[in-house]
């Protein structure tokens, strides 16, 4: 419970910088000015450019990192992540798709059919961990769909009539939340809030696999149920984060490891403070990658990767000697 | 009274290859039946057969009378606690927290008190709030089987429960079993120390190439002849101060 309020706070002090920090710098006057009137020039600015890309990294980091720990869990594993699956793949193979088809003019074509594809691939994942029990089927099931998705995506590339296409789906994937409106916010919520519903819902189970399927099974608890509810949790989660900015990597994967040393090692108690950390690192990243100066502006996917990868095996090298100790 | 477990004429396939053929047993409450045999016998799967886990290719198995693929989840863990022999534990949780996935139906509160009690009856109160995977393997072995008797299922199934402890762990451990069946509870395991199961057992069911060879009380059960034919061993159970005692060699043809 303390940890959560310490992440709830730092997350407000990030929100509120990313809302303060940008490539316009704005003179106190001028803040004052957008808060008296949102319709002012700098108005616009914080409140209909920089908060809703904030909010954007907010939710999208809360999404993978609890889809991340949702992942963890069912499939015992530390090194899961919400792109474990295929989901983010299979989302952006979507993306690329519809970029390369023309329908990016439409508004939301893109983001539709990444999130189409996500939950596409979402129930067959389901389907498939309703038939397969073992963790390491699932992740074998998972890696083979990514590298399908992997695959077609490269033939988009390879069959792109233009380099433009090329450059803007190559765009797309890096990962952004810049130029995101309140409506691509609005858009999906619906997803999120049904996959984080059903994670919530699946995390008494998570605890139970710790111990193998055969002793969940024999525990009482729906397992069936629980675990589709996870690896559809978990994708509608993933499938909404990618369709709103793109394949982002290790925020997933390392939100639940920073968390684990304070929440404990249950993983249906990590998931709250995984979402939290997750929407910490987003929104720092995203702050990063505004004040990092560089002609173009740098890619979300990028700094993640950046900088989440260094610190990733930091934790890996703290966690290795707590072992040998 | 209906048996707390029982099978009928069950067979088990892998693929093409059966596992398990004919099956039939039958275990009352109050009874410790032990299930012995060589490696790849088959014994773990007339244990997952009878449990459920492992889907039958004919015959029935039934929990207190009612068939296994008709009872739903809840049901089924009220009527058996099942201790498998994989021991591999995911996450680093507290052994009573571990201990108290036994009680998951329960409110945590009383759950947390039968973990406690239940680490208790193993020995290990004063590791309670050890990570899991702290602890040594024998240890950790333990904490699972304070899992299983958190459960006070009326039927306890074990698949090797003895395996990896110390001799004092082991006794103790059927000794547990044995005031669960005094308790009413009908206990099923799988054993390999040929001589503690005739000890430890009221009734011994001897698996043997997927069939069951024997079935009675220890002495009945593990005859020379089936000691012979199914374990490839010459000798047979003799009566020591201790109890009954194995004094075998390996049989040359």
């Amino acid at each position: 419970m303390r940890l959560n309020l310490v992440l709830v706070a730092a997350l407000l002090v990030l929100l509120a910088l990313g809302l303060l920090l940008g490539e316009t710098s704005l003179s106190g006057l001028q803040y004052a000015q957008a808060f008296r009137d949102p319709a002012s020039g700098p108005g616009e600015i914080l409140w209909a450019i920089r908060a809703p890309r904030v909010v954007a990294a907010a939710v999208v980091g809360g999404a993978l990192g609890l889809a991340g720990a949702v992942m963890q869990g069912l499939l015992r594993n530390p090194l899961a992540d919400p792109g474990v699956l295929g989901v983010s793949a299979g989302a952006g193979l979507g993306a690329s798709l519809a970029i390369a088809l023309g329908l990016a003019a439409i508004p939301g074509g893109t983001e539709a059919a990444a999130l189409v594809a996500a939950l596409a691939t979402g129930l067959l994942l389901t389907a498939l961990a309703a038939r397969f029990r073992e963790p390491e089927t699932l992740i074998l099931f998972g890696v083979a769909l990514s590298a399908f998705a992997g695959a077609l995506t490269s033939l988009i590339f390879n069959l792109s009539p233009s380099p433009v296409t090329t450059a803007e789906i190559l765009s797309w994937l890096m990962g952004s939340v810049a130029n995101r409106s309140w409506g691509d916010i609005g858009w999906e919520l619906a997803p999120m809030t049904l996959g984080a519903a059903l994670c919530v819902y699946a995390a008494r189970g998570l605890v139970m696999l710790t111990l193998g399927e055969e002793t969940a099974a024999m525990s009482g608890l729906p397992m069936a149920r629980l675990r589709a509810a996870a690896v559809a949790g978990a994708s509608l989660l993933t499938g909404a984060a990618v369709a709103m900015a793109g394949i982002i990597g290790f925020v997933g994967l390392a939100a639940p490891h920073l968390v684990r040393a304070g929440a404990g090692a249950d993983p249906g108690k990590a998931l709250a403070p995984s979402a939290l950390a997750g929407a910490i690192l987003l929104t720092a990243a995203d702050i990063a990658a505004r004040l990092i100066p560089t002609d173009q502006e740098l890619k979300l996917g990028v700094v993640t990767a950046l900088f989440g990868a260094p610190l990733f095996a930091l934790i890996a090298w703290r966690a290795a000697r707590s072992w040998r100790a | 009274m209906s048996p707390v477990l029982s099978l009928h004429d069950a067979a088990v396939r892998r693929g093409q290859t059966p596992v398990l053929t004919g099956a039939s047993l039958s275990v009352r409450a109050g009874e410790v039946v032990g299930v012995i045999g060589p490696n790849g016998a088959g014994k773990t799967t007339l244990l997952r057969a009878a449990l459920g886990l492992a889907r039958l290719a004919s015959g029935r198995a039934e929990l207190a009378g009612r068939d296994v693929t008709s009872l739903d989840d809840a049901t089924r863990a009220a009527l058996a606690g099942y201790l498998p022999q994989e021991r591999r534990v995911g996450w680093n949780l507290p052994a009573w927290r571990i201990a108290s996935l036994g009680a998951a139906l329960k409110p945590p509160a009383l759950a947390r008190t039968a973990a406690l009690e239940a680490l208790a009856r193993v020995g290990l109160s004063s590791l309670a709030e050890r990570g899991v995977l702290d602890l040594s393997g024998g240890e950790r072995a333990r904490v699972l089987l304070a899992r299983l008797l958190a459960t006070a299922a009326p039927l306890l199934v074990a698949d090797e429960p003895a395996a990896g402890l110390d001799p004092d762990a082991q006794l103790l451990s059927l000794d547990l079993f044995r005031e669960e069946a005094a308790r009413g509870a009908a206990v099923v395991l799988t054993l390999h120390d040929l001589g503690l199961a005739a000890r430890a057992c009221d009734r011994l069911v001897v698996v043997g190439q997927g069939r069951i060879v024997a079935d009675g009380p220890p002495r009945d059960a593990l005859t020379p002849q089936v000691l012979r034919e199914v374990f490839g061993l010459d000798g047979g159970l003799e009566e020591t101060s201790a109890g009954l005692t194995l004094a075998a060699r390996r049989h040359r043809s």
